[in-house]
């Protein structure tokens, strides 16, 4: 349990990286790290892919990041409302993050390979998000 | 033990917005009809069948029982096959690696999909959830809206532009109107396409294809039996089957799709073939980008060129590399699990010279391009005649 109160709206309850939440919710965006091979993980991961091992750190990222690709939609499914940016970005760290572009952007502001930042949202219900903003 | 494996036979019914039938019965048009293509073959003469669909948007549960069932092909081994949108595909990969085995001599493999079945807002749930339900979906990523990035990624990069995608859905609405079986009988101008509505950006209505009823059915048999069944028989001789990740993050890329590259890859290579071999392509076009990015993927132009491709015409039927002359998934519909067994018709049908007024003289050789999804599975065959 933990998981359920991310996103707009969500789909995952049970996770082994459900304290990715509570990171959130201190203000921090975490990844993890393999403890044995080293290797980083955002979206975070509960196992290696590349030594299987099972033991990983949280590890906070900078937020820093710049836009790979992005599409604002105008029609939404049932349980969103239209219209809202998605965003692709790769941080700093070498990772991507997939995730709405702040309502603060205006479409004709955006361009691809723009700097962001990338910071924990709250929203109604006590729910938590992150959002991409222009740096 | 066979070597080569041919199709012998080929069915599919009309793609419609609704078709006021059962899966049953829908699957018994195409079957019916690939049966009698194949020479009038009987349920008895079929070793075993593969049944192809995305069962999210079946109220059956477990489908493959019930259409084994109702096409008169117990007590005969039937199970599902499922990748999505490439489902059929995939049932054709594991057919042929039933032939090739000799462990069965003749194949069915059926594909179908009744999307009208679903509301319109339980079809969006299940789009919804095609991506990775655990980081993406939760901010509401649809279908269209992964193609969507997709298609800015390649426009910034390669400057292709609104027109060229417009293109792409002029030409499929050209080729759907000669095809009786399309589900859109109307040809759209660039002008229309441009002026559609955005559904997300760039993506306008006329990018998109939509969602469809429909069933495909084709017979594959080992080379002893191919002969004795058909004086046309089509050879499968490349094939090739690759994944992705299905989160975007977990990509290198997102102006290409990395499992296409792969697969054409193996599938040439099987085939021992150069993408300038090949006399007809059938590609998934699920939305113009996806045709634009399979041009490149598949080697039909440098990567980068496929906006100047569709400008060139190349990809009409009189151009270099005919792609889609029967309309594609944008205009033809796209019942999913029925998808990949309508492009190997399509496909089966050029190469014996029966496609009528969309006929690509003289081809010999043809190309299937079947993609799964945001490009999770990617599936090539390349087909001799």
């Amino acid at each position: 349990m933990g998981f359920e109160k991310f996103g707009e709206v969500s789909y995952i309850t049970e996770t082994k990286v459900a304290d990715f939440v509570k990171h959130l919710e201190e203000g921090e965006i975490a990844a993890t790290k393999c403890k044995a091979c080293g290797k980083l993980f955002f979206p975070p991961r509960a196992n290696c892919i590349d030594c299987l091992s099972n033991d990983v750190e949280w590890i906070p990222l900078s937020g820093r990041g710049k836009l790979i690709t992005y599409t604002t939609a105008y029609f939404a499914p049932a349980g969103f409302e239209a219209p809202y940016t998605l965003a692709l970005a790769e941080l700093e760290e070498g990772v991507r993050v997939f995730t709405r572009l702040s309502k603060d952007v205006k479409e004709d502001e955006i361009e691809l390979g723009m700097n962001m930042r990338l910071v924990p949202v709250r929203l109604a219900g006590e729910r938590i998000t992150y959002e991409l903003r222009k740096a | 033990m066979n070597n080569r494996v041919a199709v012998v036979g080929v069915g599919q019914t009309a793609f419609t917005r609704s078709c006021g039938v059962s899966i049953r019965e829908l699957c018994f048009e195409a079957f019916k009809e690939a049966m009698q293509d194949a020479g009038n073959l009987s349920a008895k003469d079929v070793d075993a069948s593969i049944i192809c669909s995305a069962p999210e948007y079946d109220k059956q549960r477990s489908p493959s029982g019930l259409i084994a069932e109702y096409l008169g092909l117990n007590p005969k081994p039937t199970f599902l096959a499922e990748a999505i949108c490439a489902s059929s595909s995939v049932g054709t990969r594991i057919g042929l690696s039933f032939i090739r085995s000799s462990l069965h001599q003749v194949v069915a493999v059926i594909g179908f999909q009744k999307m009208s079945e679903l509301t319109s807002a339980e079809s969006q749930e299940r789009m919804l959830r095609g991506g990775d339900i655990m980081w993406e979906s939760p901010f509401g990523a649809m279908m269209p809206a992964y193609y969507a990035m997709f298609a800015r990624a390649h426009m910034n990069q390669h400057g292709t532009t609104e027109e060229q995608l417009a293109k792409v859905k002029v030409k499929s609405s050209k080729y759907s109107t000669m095809n009786p079986k399309a589900m859109y009988q109307k040809e759209i101008t660039l002008e229309k396409a441009l002026k559609s509505r955005v559904i997300t950006s760039p993506l306008k209505l006329f990018d998109c294809c939509a969602n469809a009823d429909g069933a495909s059915c084709m017979i594959l048999a080992g080379e002893d039996v191919a002969k004795k069944i058909t004086d046309t028989p089509v050879w499968i001789t490349g094939l090739g089957l690759a994944s992705a990740s299905m989160s975007l993050t977990g990509r290198k890329t997102v102006s290409s799709l990395s499992c296409a590259v792969e697969a054409g890859r193996q599938a040439y290579e099987m085939a021992d073939l150069k993408p300038d071999d090949i006399h007809v392509a059938e590609v998934h076009d699920c939305f113009t980008i996806a045709e634009i990015m399979a041009y490149e993927d598949l080697g039909f132009c440098k990567r980068g060129e496929g906006g100047k491709l569709i400008d060139d015409e190349e990809t009409y039927i009189g151009g270099r590399i005919p792609v889609n002359v029967d309309g594609g998934l944008l205009s033809k519909g796209h019942p999913i699990g029925a998808t990949g067994g309508s492009q190997i018709r399509t496909i089966v049908l050029q190469l014996r010279g029966d496609a009528g007024k969309t006929q690509v003289d003289g081809a010999e050789t043809g190309l299937v391009h079947n993609i799964g999804g945001i490009g999770l599975y990617g599936s090539v065959i390349i087909f001799r005649r």
